[in-house]
């Protein structure tokens, strides 16, 4: 009768997490834990953002348990995160801080402070690279070195540029609508779960803390069909932000006596939306509404996505689901819908044995109402 | 397993389940959100009552853990793999001896007593859910005790199907003010949550609600007068192995003969009962 009343389940198990480390290691290699943070820099990021914990280190370890499945990955992150006490809260960043390494916008083609293309597959050919079956670690380093003697002293002046926003420019015309500044203190959806109408910093967590697939999809269906809004990257910045925290013994103390506690990679998004707006009179203006996406390392695709998430739920059509806060945020979180969705696979015998039994009730009254009918 | 605190969370976040469980006792049968943690186990697959356990056990405490009615059966093995793991308490399938006992799907049949704490693991919480998906308004039709959609979905069934056809997880009213969902229990374990003697706590971990149903409450199934509440007629049978009757029963089927029997879903009450008879009885194990 399946596996609910087999005595030893125990053995079971231990038979299986066995065979799931045969599966691992079959190969005869082992990955080391520097190859991952050196080599797998994209599936890190995806994966710290997703798990709403930045540590390359422990994403690395993630990645090497869960044999690169992002799904798992993501979940040892998660419920890592669940054992760690809360014990500060950051500073507010700001984004013009940013030690910018890459830095577009679609919107406009000079923008203070010039475009900075940085690292991207964006322009790449997506044709297999076959020299990487042969490439080598001494290779690597020649390439390194030759790399350096190239943008010798480049790199830093970069780095301490200060760059204006790009919405900073579109504020000045007038263009787009000068929101007061909202110093409310931000909730937080990992110790108080979410209340509905949510506040702007739940939704905002929620979508940077997405299943990046999920979150992508849904921008998607926004952009194609179901809230029929063409918005334009303004600005799209990857950089380094710096974190500081207060003075742990006197909080009370002024900005100048914060802690530096390092610094994380950041990808942010703001997006341009163009809507009619009726006024007096039935006339019609265009103005520009924003969509703000962030979330850990880079993940543009993401942050994009989450832009126009943060827009579609701040202003949208409710007609549409897109638009509905309880459909896109209960179910973009990438713990939640693989769990549910793979708790189908556990045994459901007593469930099941119940709806039987209204089953077979129904079916026995139709019999015999057929028969009354004869 | 050093790495981690006592039971897994951090003190802090204990102390904030325990709150919200008690506010869950204080009003029976109403939802109390709380900041349900990620576990080291699937969402879905008893979060919420791991949470529960692993924030109310001490170092005395004596668990138990089920899985639609089998104290063997994989998720329940795993369960109490890791609450032992993380705080080497003594584990138990014996009914009567547990302190605190954590359950998918199934009730035992042995009553539980008053030092007992019974923790059930809910995948929907929402009673209404099925008849309003948006969280917002079933918050208000509990506030207002509008609950005009539990009844009218009984109603449908009824219509459509001659009866009522909830399966597991038939709603109850709990202490006369909130519907509730008991969890996917069977029908015929619904009647024991009125006036329990244990406390009986319930998780969900994906939607992050607590909820309760304190000792001698008042929990009665949703059914009309002319249309009365229906426990499953498995229990009807007879089990196979240990001759309850009474109980609810899986059908089996024999591979042999091709023939339906059935045997005790409690496979806990089903054991005490064999060792309890005199003579000793074959028991053939089905895997």
């Amino acid at each position: 009768m399946g596996y609910v009343a087999v005595k030893g389940g125990t053995l079971a198990i231990e038979e299986s997490i066995k065979r799931l480390k045969y599966e691992r290691v079959k190969k005869g290699t082992v990955l080391g834990i520097e190859e991952i943070e050196g080599g797998m820099r994209g599936l890190i990021d995806q994966i710290m953002s997703e798990g709403s914990i930045y540590d390359e280190k422990l994403a690395a370890i993630a990645i090497k348990q869960a044999e690169g499945n992002p799904e798992e990955a993501v979940f040892l992150l998660r419920a890592y995160r669940s054992t760690l006490p809360r014990k500060h809260y950051s500073r507010p960043i700001e984004s013009e801080e940013m030690w910018v390494e890459r830095r577009i916008s679609a919107s406009f083609k000079n923008i203070p402070g010039g475009q900075i293309l940085g690292a991207t597959q964006d322009y790449t050919h997506r044709l297999l690279d076959f020299d990487l079956i042969e490439e080598t670690q001494k290779e690597a380093l020649e390439w390194l070195v030759q790399f350096a003697e190239e943008n010798e002293g480049q790199q830093e002046q970069l780095d301490l540029i200060r760059y204006p926003k790009v919405m900073d420019y579109l504020r000045k015309e007038g263009l787009l609508a000068d929101c007061a500044d909202q110093d409310l203190e931000p909730d937080d959806v990992t110790r108080k779960s979410l209340t509905f109408p949510t506040s702007r910093s739940q939704r905002l967590q929620v979508l940077t803390r997405g299943q990046t697939g999920a979150v992508t999809s849904l921008a998607y269906a926004v952009i194609r069909a179901y809230g029929v809004i063409h918005p334009t990257v303004g600005e799209l910045r990857v950089g380094q932000m710096p974190i500081y925290i207060d003075d742990p013994i006197h909080p009370e103390t002024e900005d100048e006596d914060t802690y530096y506690i390092g610094a994380i990679k950041l990808t942010e998004a703001e997006m341009i939306v163009p809507v009619t707006v009726e006024k007096e009179h039935g006339k019609k203006e265009i103005e520009f509404q924003i969509g703000y996406g962030l979330c850990y390392g880079q993940n543009e695709t993401k942050a994009i996505a989450m832009g126009i998430l943060d827009n579609s739920l701040e202003k949208g059509n409710p007609e549409y689901p897109t638009s509905d806060e309880e459909f896109v945020l209960f179910h973009i979180d990438s713990v939640e819908s693989t769990g549910f969705i793979s708790h189908l696979k556990m045994p459901h015998y007593v469930t099941f044995q119940s709806k039987l039994d209204s089953a077979r009730k129904t079916k026995r009254k139709e019999a015999s109402e057929q028969k009354e009918g004869n | 397993m050093s790495d981690y605190n006592f039971a897994f969370f951090d003190e802090g976040s204990k102390r904030e389940i325990r709150r919200a469980t008690l506010k869950a006792v204080a009003i029976p049968g109403y939802q109390v959100p709380f900041a349900s943690r990620e576990m080291p186990i699937g969402r879905g697959w008893g979060t919420g009552g791991l949470q529960l356990t692993l924030s109310l056990v001490g170092k005395d405490d004596v668990l138990k853990v089920i899985d639609q009615g089998s104290d063997e059966s994989v998720n329940a093995v795993n369960i109490k793999k890791l609450v032992n793991k993380t705080t080497g308490i003594r584990e138990t399938e014996e009914t009567g001896e547990a302190t605190i006992i954590q359950s998918r799907h199934r009730i035992p049949e042995i009553p539980l007593h008053s030092k007992q704490i019974m923790v059930l693991q809910v995948p929907i919480c929402e009673p209404l859910r099925e008849y309003e998906p948006s969280e917002l308004e079933t918050k208000k039709l509990h506030g207002e005790k509008e609950y005009s959609g539990a009844w009218l979905m009984l109603f449908e069934q009824i219509m459509r199907y001659g009866s009522m056809s909830t399966g597991a997880a038939h709603p109850v009213m709990v202490q006369d003010r909130y519907v509730m969902t008991p969890s996917p229990i069977p029908r015929f374990d619904n009647p024991k949550m009125h006036h329990s003697e244990a406390l009986i706590l319930l998780g969900a971990g994906r939607e992050k609600k607590v909820f309760a149903v304190p000792p001698y409450t008042k929990v009665v199934s949703l059914a009309f007068d002319d249309y009365p509440f229906q426990p499953e007629a498995s229990s009807e049978n007879t089990c196979k192995v240990c001759g309850a009757t009474g109980v609810f029963m899986d059908e089996l089927v024999e591979e042999e003969t091709g023939e339906t029997y059935h045997q005790c879903n409690d496979t806990s009450y089903c054991l005490s009962r064999l060792n309890s008879q005199e003579k000793p009885v074959e028991v053939t194990v089905h895997g």
